[in-house]
């Protein structure tokens, strides 16, 4: 049982992937009763391991493959703080897609790309080894890009080749660190740090250099940020799927393993690579919202906007203290949940009032109230305006940052709380306070819509509210770090 | 045993009936034929595997007297490659290669020419002495330069002929280092002249041998006559020219630099190999990036693709047998060898299928096509999958084990090499792909039958198959693997 479950949770999507693959376009319910049904049954499967693993069990499975390459599957905390925020997310983007595309055509293509994105992610959240990682960081890239070319419309297709331009070379470089890496250690298993002296201190820079490179593309760290703003060109349930939970949170996980378990704090310390590293963070975080703030276009703001909040995540682990760790491990759920909601919005205006551009929110909010109040929340928890999920994951950076000795980050995180005000505020102004252009249209009579947006707004205020009790993403991140981290 | 002699006999049985059948018959043996050689290729396979190297010596006479044949693990493995897609492209060939569509004379000559390779190939793969692999690759040559000409149109015969003046080339050059060879020890048998004494024409012997297979494999620069020949030919033959008559070749040449003169390899020797073969992945990649026909790009991504193979020879060869990454460089060009071919296959018979269906193949013809066949589009992207070497398909399992072994050996340029190869590959792919993905474009164009679609989707699902199971592969190249391919302390 315990080798099969992680192989059911992978199959629940990936089954349901290969099946929407091959219905005719027209057979609506069953395909939407299939995906829905994969995704609740994955959610159902993911609650039962939550209770387990937080009593303390570990699922495995494995299949050798050719030597040294180890097919590893492995369900522990940190894997299942993924898993669930993928499979939750899935659910509630899956619901949405069904009302976001109505009739629209093509679906059984976009639907059986998607289920297969989300199971690379799941996949990857639930790598043992270095070699699994990438075998489902590439599956990643694979099926993400036919939804980003979804539309195959000129701006589509050439977010979708810009896409594949920083993936593949990303993908080259992250093949080469591991190749270098094991080539000296053997195969590397997340669980056993592996021995690195074998190599010398710059061999060990060099290819940490190049683990960053090749996860950093996906992270979306500057300058390999390039591909996420065009990305947006995407349909709605893409975009958010995609800064939520897909690709750039595989990079920022890939992030945490390459610094906990693949070098290890000490090491990253010892050489002296984890400071650049959360400089670059640093510069990304501020450099991102700089750009956010330039934009005209609602979707190319909250793409800026990702870039820089998921830089937070890259800068925890680099901190590499406990409580930076918590911050970052926290901050992985939160962003989903708040970035999630904002391009849900986002999607609807567009959607049901034909708005993409800031000026369309004018006067809104009266006129679509539950969307605006969902967007509003969104936005003020990425302010990080207490008691928001936002809030809680800066407090952890902010720890960190002390512990760590690096008083400097601070200083970020403030430059960044204001700019993150100064991009996000005055769309809520104009939602709120401005009145409506004259020939303003648009309604939220389609609850289906508007309904996945106001479960991810609530949970953002809840996991931020609540992150003191005992199911909250904190309380896990704690549990991660007490278990698997703390000497 | 006798699945051994099966896989030599059938196919000559075959092609002998294909000829003197009467029409309506044909079909009949023809299926009859391709199952039973299927049968006994997987039959030997399994000997193998639960046996051991299965070794026959024809009349009872053992070397040096008579002529030894034997099914290594690298033999069987072949003889299973090419049984796979012999059978795939005689599926696809039933449809293809008939009187309305590819004229009479294509029709009636391909099945012989066909089961002619089949059985040369295999003769190939599991002879154990010089001059009867000379006999399999020149019988090979014939029937591969045929296979270019059948289609009759002047582009194809000049290709042909071209192809046909490298390959005697070719020839001329391995039968005379098999000459001085037999000369010097008087004996052809690979385990006989592994076990000779030096003597002094060993070194121009085997350089001239190498020379004549490395124009039959179109290694760069001897690659100028396989794409005009692999794009002109029908699509089916282009499919068994491109998967499996180079691969014959590179075994010959595995078999001579790892089994029967493993101690001449110098340095320098298999440094010019893998330079050769370097040049060949960066050259062939570049020349299928500016190709403005879809066969054409296929046929120099062959070109390219041949390159890795030749990385194992500064990677395993010579000095460096008996190193902790021998034997993963050794099998990782196996496995580039096994799952090019599987990829390969598919990519032709796809390229097929769209020119059935679009009457041409230039890109700009393609465009739309995913949408009125996405079987077979996905088979395309599918084998492109491999060749890209992306996981988890056969292609990446086989740069991973030449990457690793590169590191292990401290010859990282053969992994630049490598990574660059693969970037360029996604470049040259990503075009035919983005045509065949378009929005516009694909009206009025006839499909063809799910059944049809369906045969590159299977070779290219097992060349996926190969890396998501490469354990059981690897463990069965192993089963004879030569002692120059050892793996080390």
């Amino acid at each position: 049982m315990s080798a099969l479950l992680p192989v059911l949770i992978l199959a629940t999507s990936l089954i349901t992937a290969a099946i929407t693959f091959f219905l005719p376009e027209a057979s609506r319910v069953l395909r939407n009763a299939l995906n829905l049904g994969g995704a609740v049954l994955k959610l159902g499967l993911i609650v039962a391991m939550l209770v387990a693993v937080a009593g303390g069990a570990v699922y495995e499975a494995s299949l050798p493959l050719a030597p040294g390459l180890v097919l590893l599957l492995r369900v522990d905390a940190i894997a299942l703080l993924f898993v669930s925020l993928s499979g939750t997310l899935w659910l509630l983007t899956t619901v949405y897609a069904i009302a976001y595309f109505g009739t629209k055509a093509h679906q059984s293509r976009f639907f059986g790309f998607f289920s297969l994105c989300v199971a690379a992610t799941t996949g990857l959240a639930m790598s043992g080894s270095l070699i699994s990682f990438f075998l489902f960081f590439e599956l990643l890239t694979l099926s993400t890009w036919p939804l980003v070319a979804h539309k195959q419309d000129g701006a589509s297709l050439r977010a979708a080749r810009s896409y594949l331009l920083f993936a593949l070379p990303g993908s080259a470089a992250l093949l080469w660190a591991i190749i270098w890496l094991e080539s000296a250690t053997g195969p590397v298993l997340f669980t056993e740090p592996p021995d690195l002296s074998g190599l010398d201190p710059w061999e060990l820079r060099a290819i940490f250099a190049l683990f960053i490179l090749g996860v950093g593309v996906k992270a979306a760290l500057v300058p390999l940020h390039g591909w996420l703003p065009a990305a947006m060109a995407a349909p709605a349930p893409v975009s958010a799927l995609l800064h939520a939970v897909a690709v750039v949170k595989a990079g920022a996980f890939g992030v945490i393993r390459v610094i906990y378990d693949v070098f290890g704090p000490q090491t990253v310390a010892a050489l002296g690579v984890g400071v650049p590293l959360a400089a670059l963070a640093s510069l990304t975080i501020v450099w991102g919202s700089i750009r956010a703030l330039q934009q005209d276009e609602i979707k190319k703001r909250l793409a800026f906007s990702t870039v820089s909040q998921v830089s937070y995540i890259v800068l925890g682990a680099a901190l590499a203290g406990p409580y930076a760790m918590i911050g970052a491990l926290v901050h992985l759920v939160h962003q989903g949940l708040m970035k999630i909601t904002l391009f849900f919005c986002a999607g609807i205006y567009d959607e049901r009032a034909g708005v993409k551009r800031i000026e369309g929110l004018n006067g809104l909010g009266a006129r679509m109230p539950w969307t605006s109040a969902c967007f509003s929340l969104g936005a003020l928890g990425m302010i990080g305006l207490p008691p928001m999920a936002g809030f809680v994951s800066k407090v952890y950076l902010g720890l960190g940052a002390l512990e760590a000795g690096a008083p400097w980050v601070l200083g970020v995180l403030a430059a960044s709380t204001l700019l993150n005000a100064a991009y996000f505020l005055p769309l809520l102004y104009r939602l709120w306070f401005l009145p409506a252009a004259g020939d303003a249209t648009g309604d939220e009579r389609a609850p289906v819509l508007v309904a996945p947006a106001v479960v991810t707004a609530a949970a953002s205020l809840g996991v931020g509210a609540l992150a003191a009790s005992a199911v909250s993403p904190l309380r896990w991140a704690e549990l991660i770090i007490t278990r698997g981290y703390l000497p | 045993m006798s699945a051994l002699l099966a896989c030599l006999v059938l196919p000559l049985l075959g092609a002998l009936a294909a000829v003197a059948l009467p029409r309506r018959a044909v079909a009949a043996v023809l299926a009859g034929v391709v199952a039973l050689t299927l049968v006994a290729a997987v039959g030997l396979a399994v000997a193998v595997h639960s046996g051991g190297v299965v070794r026959l010596a024809l009349g009872g006479w053992s070397p040096p007297l008579g002529i030894a044949l034997a099914a290594d693990g690298l033999g069987a493995a072949f003889v299973l490659l090419t049984a796979l897609v012999m059978a795939g492209v005689a599926a696809a060939a039933r449809d293809e290669m008939t009187p309305q569509g590819a004229g009479p004379r294509a029709a009636f000559g391909f099945w012989p020419l066909m089961l002619l390779l089949w059985g040369a190939l295999n003769a190939v793969f599991l002879s154990r002495d010089l001059f009867n692999l000379y006999v399999g690759i020149e019988l090979l040559t014939l029937a591969a330069v045929a296979l270019v000409a059948i289609g009759g149109r002047a582009e194809a015969i000049a290709a042909a002929m071209r192809y046909l003046i490298f390959a005697l080339a070719g020839s001329l050059l391995y039968l005379a280092g098999v000459v001085l060879i037999y000369g010097a020890h008087g004996t052809l048998d690979i385990d006989l002249v592994a076990a000779r004494d030096a003597a002094a024409p060993d070194g121009l012997a085997l350089a001239l041998m190498t020379a004549g297979l490395l124009v039959k494999t179109a290694l760069f620069p001897f690659h100028v006559w396989l794409p005009p020949a692999h794009a002109s030919a029908p699509a089916p033959a282009s499919a068994l020219l491109s998967a499996l008559v180079p691969k014959a070749s590179f075994v010959i040449l595995l078999r001579l630099w790892f089994e029967a003169m493993p101690d001449l390899g110098t340095d320098r020797a298999l440094l010019l190999l893998g330079v050769l073969g370097a040049a060949a992945i960066l050259w062939g990649s570049l020349r299928a990036l500016v190709q403005a026909r879809l066969k054409l790009i296929v046929a120099y991504s062959t070109v390219a693709q041949l390159g890795y193979l030749f990385l194992v020879f500064p990677l395993a060869g010579g000095a460096a047998g008996a190193q902790p990454w021998t034997a993963g460089a050794w099998t990782g060009a196996i496995f580039q060898a096994l799952s090019h071919g599987l990829a390969k296959a598919a990519m032709f018979l796809a390229a097929g299928l769209f020119m059935a269906a679009a009457g041409s193949d230039r890109l700009g013809a393609l465009r739309g096509l995913a949408r009125v066949m996405p079987m077979t589009a996905f088979a395309f992207a599918l084998a492109s999958v491999t060749l890209i070497s992306l996981p988890p398909s056969g292609g990446f399992t086989a740069k991973y084990l030449l990457m690793t072994s590169s590191f292990a050996a401290g010859q990282w340029i053969w992994a630049l090499v490598m990574t660059l190869g693969g970037l360029l590959t996604a470049g040259y792919l990503y075009r035919p792909m983005a045509a065949l993905f378009a929005r516009e474009g694909g009206e009025g164009v006839q499909t063809v039958a799910r059944a049809r679609q369906a045969v590159p989707l299977v070779l290219a699902g097992l060349a996926i198959l190969l890396g998501i199971l490469s354990a059981a592969p690897f463990d069965f190249l192993q089963i004879g693997r030569p002692e120059a391919a050892e793996e080390g302390p």
